[in-house]
């Protein structure tokens, strides 16, 4: 049996059941994270001092980073739009920059990582480092599933191109939705955590 | 007839480019726009401001990036009814989950006001 509304419009929402699907799940997305900032909220206000995040952490490396993700959801939007005009190959070029610049954030938050260890510096060390660790890895396990779709599309999936390119269209769409989330994500992470 | 509507075909086809056409133009700007919001951040950030001071500009500077990520990458500027529907209801649940720790925070002053000695034989207790 087909998925209904995959590319046809229906009457009574006005958009694709794919379309109100994903919103509806990142909805569940921004209670997820308003749990966890409203958690960062209740523990700084609570605690009689708090660290200033860049003594801690690396900024230069996270405006890095930030540049990186704001970059791939540009080279995210190019590839829904090169579909639009029909243009698989630039499809292809622009899914595999979203892909690669993925790569880049994650690298990076590695050696942020890494840093932060070799001084000794874990969740458990204090309130500060706690909710880093927990708000920054959730974030990145998002990076991760993203990257997972994208390559999907990127490649078996391709496949759907050649069948059903309207469909195909409207998931990479959708699976672009939810890259861009983890973009405004990490817009509010970085200067809540690096520079307040 | 055929030939007509090949000719109808083909103007939607070209007015389709041209609009996705103008629409990768605003990305890019939205692109440059982006990449100066940060820079602006973080340049605002070694002007060591007092903190309400920073945390209010540093979270205005955000919400205009997020808005702007928000309106055209996400097509939020140009959505259907039933999206705004959902996400109103979102930002009204997540304004609300926000608020709870201030509310916490209110409450504690409100007990010390009203149980002023209550503090002393608490933190007593604790220890």
């Amino acid at each position: 049996m087909d998925i209904p509304y995959t590319v046809e419009i229906r009457r009574d929402t006005g958009l694709t059941n794919g379309k109100i699907g994903i919103w509806l799940f990142l909805a569940s997305e921004v209670m997820l994270f308003g749990a966890l900032f409203a958690s960062y909220i209740l523990i700084r206000t609570g605690a009689p001092s708090w660290p200033h995040g860049s003594t801690i952490l690396n900024v230069p490396l996270a405006t890095f980073n930030t540049i990186v993700l704001i970059g791939s959801s540009v080279t995210m939007v190019m590839a829904w739009a090169s579909l639009m005009r029909q243009n698989f190959g630039k499809f292809r070029l622009y899914m595999g920059a979203t892909i690669l610049l993925g790569f880049v954030f994650l690298i990076v938050k590695y050696f942020e990582y890494s840093a932060k260890f070799e001084h000794h510096l874990y969740p458990s060390t204090n309130n500060f480092l706690a909710i880093y660790f927990t708000l920054t890895g959730l974030h990145m396990l998002h990076v991760a599933g993203g990257m997972a779709v994208n390559a999907y599309f990127w490649g078996p999936g391709a496949k759907q191109w050649k069948t059903n390119p309207v469909w195909f269209t409207n998931r990479v769409e959708h699976s672009g939705l939810f890259w861009h989330f983890v973009d405004l994500v990490w817009i509010f992470l970085f200067p809540t955590l690096y520079l307040l | 007839m055929s030939s007509e509507h090949a000719i109808d075909d083909q103007h939607a086809v070209e007015s389709h480019h041209v609009d996705i056409d103008k629409q990768v133009k605003i990305y890019l700007t939205v692109f440059v726009t982006l990449m100066a919001l940060t820079i602006i951040t973080v340049a605002i950030s070694y002007l060591h401001l007092p903190t309400p001071m920073a945390i209010t500009v540093a979270l205005f500077v955000a919400l205009v990036k997020g808005s702007l990520v928000a309106c055209y990458f996400m097509h939020l500027i140009a959505e259907k009814k039933l999206i705004y529907a959902v996400l109103l209801v979102t930002v009204a649940f997540f304004v609300v989950l926000l608020a709870l720790p201030v509310l916490t925070v209110s409450d504690g002053y409100w007990i010390h006001e009203e149980h002023p000695a209550a503090a002393p034989a608490e933190s007593g207790a604790h220890h």
